[in-house]
């Protein structure tokens, strides 16, 4: 059985159409990455599997639960962590546990197992008011309360948003050691790097989808030759590549320009171009494109639909 | 970039009780020069930035920005720069053309050149044509956009920048470092703060906070070269760590 079935989703809010059509399947013990930018419909769909939305038109299942028939079952064997932090503030951080492993028939000293990596950072804290966290601290809470249960699927809504990078790292170990467990993640995420950590990814834009497979093949299916161009002076180097004839298009990555074009270029008469543009310190190398080349690569397909 | 210093601190800092928020940072930032203000989370960038812009006051030290005390003259600060983040933009609820010229009234220009600024900002982003557009239902990218323009509108000497391109697409997002690009070429001083580490490498100059105090400030190919490591990623989490 699939932890996730959904067969052509849509969801609009007025004149705003959220999700346009989408078909996927997440398949159990996996950690699936809904991979997009703001507006990309992550969240709706996230609430839509969750049993907290009505899609306008379509069907969702999780293990085979239909997510608006059988919504009790699926709040059973769900955790969710939504986006924006909403445990009870009033709370404290122990209060605030008892509290979700109670509604879910549970005691946090069954499953702390679960939990014990996680929640044995903030535990000196377990007096103090939720609302009184910092944000490192909130998200570890938010996800021991989702995680109390001991669901079989967790839905993690954007958890490292506005979070920095060390914390980043650290919470994808934690995801990494719950997949161990057996536990199916979908986790949403604008940071295009994260979605290399994920087994497979759908890489949404605007409601749709661009596409959905596993990092690796993603990359593989990326149609141009991919270049890493430095020069001293990088928004100069970019508005002189792209005055080159051979480019698709160029970007900053970094220290770095990805210059992406249709074939293979001799590296000779590319140093030469920009040689007579002036520019100092030039090294081309050909480079493997990463998620973020594909996604931006498939924007550009969409956009010229 | 020139030689001419628009920001300059000295012994910066900020308790708040018997927590050091910012603990005696002295550092420089020239005129057009992109600094990357970076740091974990709770290091203490807000606190800096709200010091900066001239709306907290610091503990002890010297804060000068545009030429201005941060403690004589915070009103002064406020009227020479220019501030965008995220959480606060522009209204949703207004026109394109009215954000435009809500905050140019607060800015204090002339009904004219509000006008006149409308018009060059909107044509260099290519969306004079969708001027009378509430801004609700416009995508992210492009509301960031106009956020940037709006803050620069007064032609402020420094604009501050915090976190403006979380959450957007790629490609809007590298759109919007052409725009600060320019904005530095115009010889504004670019001061922003961000999590997508790739973008660290386009400034010309990065602090890295931690705990409070600056650990690493410079040009990022020398800090990478100093610090042994591949990139800003690599050197912020060898910093951040320990």
């Amino acid at each position: 059985m699939k932890a996730a079935e959904i067969h052509n989703i849509h969801k609009s809010y007025d004149e705003v159409k959220a999700l346009g059509g989408i078909s996927m399947q997440v398949e159990k013990g996996e950690i699936f990455g809904l991979i997009g930018p703001d507006g990309a419909g992550k969240t709706s769909l996230i609430r839509i599997l969750t049993t907290l939305l009505y899609p306008d038109q379509g069907q969702a299942s999780i293990f085979g639960m239909d997510t608006i028939r059988d919504f009790k079952g699926i709040r059973k064997i769900a955790g969710y962590m939504p986006g924006r932090f909403s445990l009870y503030q009033d709370l404290s951080v122990e209060e605030n546990l008892n509290f979700y492993a109670s509604i879910f028939g549970t005691t946090v000293s069954e499953n702390y197992h679960l939990i014990k990596d996680i929640y044995q950072q903030i535990e000196p804290f377990k007096k103090r008011l939720a609302g009184r966290l910092s944000g490192g601290m909130k998200q570890k809470l938010a996800l021991s309360c989702a995680l109390i249960h001991k669901p079989d699927i967790l839905f993690l809504d954007e958890p490292t948003t506005g979070v920095d990078a060390v914390s980043r790292k650290e919470f994808w170990e934690i995801l990494k050691n719950l997949e161990e467990v057996g536990i199916t993640i979908i986790v949403s995420t604008p940071y295009m790097d994260e979605a290399e950590l994920c087994d497979r990814v759908a890489l949404m834009q605007e409601g749709q989808l661009l596409d959905v497979d596993t990092p690796a093949n993603i990359i593989g299916k990326y149609d141009h030759e991919l270049y890493a161009v430095e020069s001293r002076e990088l928004h100069q180097l970019i508005k002189d590549l792209r005055s080159f004839d051979k480019t698709v298009s160029a970007f900053p990555f970094g220290d770095t320009v990805h210059l992406a074009t249709q074939e293979k270029l001799r590296r000779k008469e590319l140093q030469k171009f920009l040689e007579e543009k002036g520019h100092e310190g030039i090294a081309v190398q050909s480079i493997e494109p990463g998620i973020e080349d594909c996604f931006m690569n498939l924007m550009r397909k969409q956009n010229d639909e | 970039m020139t030689n001419e210093n628009i920001i300059e601190v000295e012994n910066l800092v900020k308790k708040f009780g018997k927590f050091t928020a910012n603990d005696r940072l002295t550092f420089q930032v020239k005129k057009g020069e992109i600094l990357g203000f970076l740091g974990a989370n709770g290091a203490g960038k807000t606190t800096a930035i709200k010091i900066l812009c001239g709306i907290s006051a610091p503990t002890s030290g010297k804060v000068s920005v545009a030429g201005f005390d941060a403690v004589k003259h915070p009103e002064k600060i406020k009227q020479n720069i220019g501030y965008m983040s995220q959480k606060f933009s522009l209204y949703d609820d207004l026109t394109i053309r009215e954000n435009f010229r809500l905050f140019g009234g607060i800015y204090g220009l002339s009904r004219k050149s509000i006008r006149q600024r409308t018009e060059e900002l909107l044509k260099r982003l290519e969306l004079y044509e969708y001027r009378n557009r509430i801004l609700e239902a416009l995508p992210l990218g492009w509301k960031q956009k106009l956020a940037f323009s709006v803050a620069i509108m007064h032609h402020p000497q420094v604009v501050f920048l915090d976190e403006p391109t979380s959450g957007v697409d790629p490609v809007t997002r590298r759109q919007f470092w052409e725009l600060i690009y320019e904005a530095s070429e115009e010889g504004k001083t670019i001061f922003v703060t961000t999590h997508y580490m790739d973008e660290a490498e386009y400034c010309d100059t990065v602090s890295m906070m931690v705990a409070g105090q600056i650990r690493a400030f410079g040009e990022p190919r020398e800090l990478k070269t100093e610090y042994g490591v591949k990139s800003v990623n690599d050197l912020f989490i060898k910093l951040a760590r320990n």
